[in-house]
């Protein structure tokens, strides 16, 4: 049960999209999302779409692996169309005692909708495409300038690495202990609010147990290895541009221009 | 009591890039008061079936009877099955989580509904039965004490249950040599005095040699060999072609044998071979 999250989960593969840079995919990621509130029309949305199935046409990461990703959310979705849909004012559709539906409305509720669909599934489709360990390279070489204003980008690209690592890890871990208990006849379905917080402390004191000595171990590891953060390390996988990279920016350009001159249809 | 497997299926992440088959078609039988041990490769499905047999995991098909109660139909009351089977996971003293040793001890058998003094002979009769003396220990907190106590302390967690069937997964993992012996002795112990099925997996097949009245052997989800420890141990090629090996003091009994073919000895175990041995040379000697 547990292991039905999909949190920033990777899908392994090598296409196009999985060779490029992360840089190129944390920019264009960030770039898409920017676009997609630039958006103010019909078209735009059907281009923003449209461009998104072809990333994923070419990432070759199969449909319902991205759609489940969207389940999750279903109901942030569905709350904020609903909320969209009664609350703007303007030319009446619909009538019934309280409530009250306009064409504003309704198409206002709809992009909000079709935006955070398309947000979900943009990002998602970086976390898919690449391995946690390039996107925290990515992000502490993008971060890196930011170094000489006294920003740490190594040690915050270093803790995301390890807490990504280790979800899975803790994960297994939990459902291991989650289920030693069941052996021992631990019920965690039934019973009250209070009494299923109090039933959880069983899986949560061995937990932490377990999260403290696997820091330690992580920790003298890394020591016996001399690790020391910072300036001056090499790394055994350089991530570096490409042309692929460029024709990516490129395209990221063109697209951004579309899209702005998408508002003046 | 017995326990019976048919035709069991088990698919982790159905429909996945995940997707591995970690049982195929296993099925065997266990009577009552029988040690079966079990030994295979990691990921050859052994810790997968165990889970099944308490009904931790739902086969994808199949069915687990126990007691010749069907446990996989999903009209069984889960709570009913764990009170009949035990299951010891692998370094058990990483889920201890109370204050003190008889707390934590007294865990299951509260989960079951009994009262305090139930409880109270529950936990000193499973300290007492791991070889811990309950007076001196049942204050202390789980985690002050050693390794090897801690692990027998999480294993009379389990016994406090009651259970008819005690399955362990690898009881000695990790343990020193002394620890080691201590926990076998111990699980011998607990066989004899509870009189109850026990199923253990392991990687020394000194181990499962010296305790199994049957053997199993697991490779790629499928039970490719079952029988006494005799019988499946004969198969020292084979056994060590899949890089499983026999126990030790088989091995040598077989290289002596070659040697001298005059040499008769069924010896599993290091003290038969001694035995045997001695025997052989105090014959030859005259």
């Amino acid at each position: 049960m547990i292991r039905d999250i999909t949190l920033g989960q990777y899908y392994p593969g090598d296409s196009w999209v999985h060779r490029l840079d992360a840089r190129t995919k944390i920019i264009a990621t960030l770039l898409y999302l920017i676009e997609l509130f630039v958006v103010n029309n019909f078209y735009g949305f059907l281009i923003t779409a449209a461009v998104l199935f072809i990333v994923i046409a070419v990432s070759k990461v199969p449909l319902k692996f991205i759609f489940r990703g969207l389940t999750a959310v279903f109901l942030i979705i569905a709350f904020t169309f609903v909320l969209n849909l009664f609350m703007v004012d303007g030319r009446v559709l619909w009538h019934w005692k309280f409530l009250t539906i306009t064409y504003e409305g309704l198409m206002r509720a709809f992009f909000m909708a079709v935006r955070l669909v398309l947000i979900i599934i943009g990002s998602s489709i970086m976390t898919l495409t690449t391995k946690p360990v390039e996107l925290t390279d990515g992000l502490e070489k993008l971060l890196s300038p930011f170094s000489k204003i006294g920003l740490p980008s190594h040690e915050i690209a270093l803790m995301m690495t390890i807490a990504l690592r280790f979800i899975p890890t803790l994960m297994e871990e939990t459902d291991k202990i989650i289920k030693a208990q069941q052996a021992r006849g631990a019920d965690f379905e039934s019973g009250s609010l209070f009494q299923r917080a109090k039933n959880l402390i069983p899986i949560l004191v061995p937990l932490f147990v377990s999260s403290f000595r696997i820091a330690q171990d992580l920790a003298l590891a890394m020591e016996a290895r001399c690790y020391h953060g910072g300036p001056g390390r090499t790394r055994m996988n350089e991530i570096r541009f490409d042309r692929s990279d460029a024709i990516a920016a490129v395209l990221m350009v063109l697209f951004l221009a579309v899209i702005i001159a998408s508002r003046f249809i | 009591m017995s326990i019976s497997v048919r035709n069991l299926n088990y698919i982790y992440n159905p429909g996945m890039p995940g997707e591995t088959v970690a049982l195929s078609d296993v099925s065997f039988d266990v009577a009552d008061h029988t040690v079966l041990g079990i030994i295979g490769h990691t990921g050859s499905g052994k810790s997968t079936l165990l889970q099944h047999l308490n009904g931790l995991i739902k086969p994808t098909s199949g069915d687990v009877y126990v007691d010749g109660e069907c446990i996989t139909d999903g009209k069984t009351k889960m709570t009913e099955i764990r009170r009949k089977v035990g299951l010891v996971f692998q370094y058990p003293e990483y889920q201890l989580f109370e204050e003190t040793v008889k707390k934590d001890v007294a865990f299951g058998p509260k989960n079951l509904g009994l009262n305090e003094e139930e409880q109270e002979a529950r936990v000193r009769k499973a300290i007492g039965l791991v070889g811990l003396d309950y007076e001196e220990i049942k204050d202390l907190s789980p985690f002050e004490l050693s390794g090897g106590m801690k692990r027998r302390v999480a294993i009379a967690g389990v016994i406090a249950m009651d259970p008819k069937i005690l399955i362990l997964d690898e009881p000695t993992a990790g343990l020193d040599p002394s620890a080691h012996r201590d926990i076998l002795a111990m699980v011998r112990r607990i066989h004899e005095e509870m009189g109850i099925i026990l199923i253990f997996v392991s990687h020394n097949m000194a181990d499962i040699a010296e305790l199994s009245d049957r053997v199993m052997v697991m490779s790629g989800g499928k039970v490719v060999l079952e029988g006494t420890p005799a019988e499946v141990f004969s198969q020292g090629d084979w056994l060590s072609e899949m890089g499983l090996g026999v126990p030790p003091a088989k091995e040598i009994v077989d290289l002596i044998k070659k040697r001298e073919p005059e040499f008769i000895s069924e010896a599993l175990s290091t003290d038969e071979a001694a035995r045997d041995i001695r025997h052989y040379l105090g014959e030859s000697d005259g």
